[in-house]
């Protein structure tokens, strides 16, 4: 599998000449099968630039859209691909107990919001609530759980040929845990990131910051690597970077990670990072 | 070993901040988890509780109607919930497992969650002391 990064910010897109390099441009990431399928992780603001480089010939694209908060979704009417008429796309994400996820999209993809219609897109999007299990997409499984997070948010774990990532960008399992991680039975996002040879994970705050947003739906620094440690990953990639972190500040946090020697491989999350995966 | 979802996460969560009895069962029968406050009228902290399948509750705490006869566990509310997956509240009497008998109301619903999911059922008792 090939991974590239095209948004790794959080909540807010946050250009600048702080954040040049570890960008500014909110949640997308674009996942190659070796087979060619293509998943396109969120359509935050980063999702722009992927459809400037998207191959003309193309026939199909899935979208897996982890929750409708804004900076997961402000892209995709940016999207170029979805205005080409012969391309086949679907877009997933998690339904609400009682609202489809196509109607929740189209919700926010409303005149009210933005110029033009889900439902008038020229790629006529095929909407699908996503199953909580593990469905197939060309040559990829791809599983999706829901995690803690406010409103109804999923995780997703995409495996190949034995080769596993882990993509939970906005997740909270510290939330109300009074022992975090402690039994991983009991640890949200556990069963998706569990041996994964990348995680991509929330890393949005500092301790200090984190006690300032308890139950916003994101992970102190700390929690993350604890989380990473638990579940027996590979490779961790922080993720969802907050909008007030420079470089310099994401400098300094990856640097304070590494020199507790955890017993897996940092990389920050970075715009135009690429990854090849050996499946 | 098994993974809880994250409805039963936050709800353990929840439960173990609270200070009314909050007893939960798995979709399984097994008991996933009770809060201090529910220890204190069950006569064992859960940590110290182990393993426990719904069909034991009966036995194990020799549950009984308000007159004294056996409370069969089809009639717990908490088995109702579970069971039949609906909420359901009663009136009963047991013997904690500290020896101490204890007369009781609880109400009990069940945990759905989305995409037809049937999640286990919670509990919510206290102690009766009424006429």
């Amino acid at each position: 599998m090939k991974i590239t990064f095209w948004g790794t910010r959080g909540s807010l897109a946050s250009p600048g000449p702080e954040n040049l390099r570890y960008g500014g441009n909110t949640s997308c990431v674009e996942v190659r099968g070796t087979d060619g399928t293509l998943l396109v992780l969120d359509a935050g603001t980063g999702i722009r630039r992927l459809g400037d480089v998207l191959e003309p010939h193309l026939k199909r694209l899935d979208i897996l859209i982890t929750h409708l908060h804004f900076d997961h979704i402000q892209g995709l009417g940016f999207f170029e691909p979805l205005y080409r008429p012969d391309l086949n796309v679907h877009i997933w994400g998690p339904a609400s107990t009682t609202v489809d996820f196509g109607s929740r999209l189209a919700r926010d993809f409303s005149t009210t919001l933005f110029p033009v219609r889900l439902g008038d897109l020229p790629c006529r999007p095929v909407v699908h609530d996503v199953p909580l299990g593990t469905f197939r997409i060309g040559g990829l499984a791809v599983t999706a759980s829901l995690v803690s997070h406010p409103g109804p948010t999923v995780g997703y774990r995409i495996t190949e040929n034995g080769t596993t990532i882990a993509y939970l960008p906005d997740h909270e399992p510290a939330l109300g845990a009074r022992d975090f991680p402690g039994d991983v039975e009991w640890l949200s996002g556990y069963e998706l990131a569990v041996g994964a040879d990348l995680l991509i994970h929330d890393a949005q705050f500092t301790d200090a910051e984190y006690a300032e947003h308890v139950g916003w739906g994101h992970s102190a620094f700390p929690h993350t690597l604890a989380f990473a440690a638990a579940t027996g990953v590979k490779r961790l990639v922080t993720f969802h970077h907050d909008p007030s972190h420079s470089d310099s500040t994401l400098d300094r946090l990856i640097k304070e990670a590494r020199e507790r020697h955890p017993p897996f491989e940092i990389l920050p999350g970075a715009e135009g990072t690429i990854l090849q995966l050996a499946s | 070993m098994s993974h809880q979802d994250v409805e039963l996460i936050l709800l353990r969560q929840l439960a173990s901040y609270l200070t009314m009895p909050i007893f939960i069962v798995g979709a399984d029968e097994r008991l996933l988890f009770y809060n201090e406050a529910a220890g204190k009228l069950l006569g064992r902290r859960y940590d110290e509780a182990g393993e426990m399948l719904l069909e034991e509750l009966s036995a194990t705490f020799q549950t009984s109607e308000e007159d004294g006869s056996p409370l069969p566990i089809d009639a717990l509310p908490i088995s109702i919930a579970l069971r039949e997956r609906r909420p359901t509240h009663r009136r009963f009497n047991y013997r904690a497992l500290d020896g101490v008998r204890r007369s009781v109301e609880a109400t009990a619903f069940p945990l759905e969650g989305q995409a037809g999911r049937h999640l286990g059922a919670v509990a919510i008792f206290w102690e009766f002391d009424g006429p």
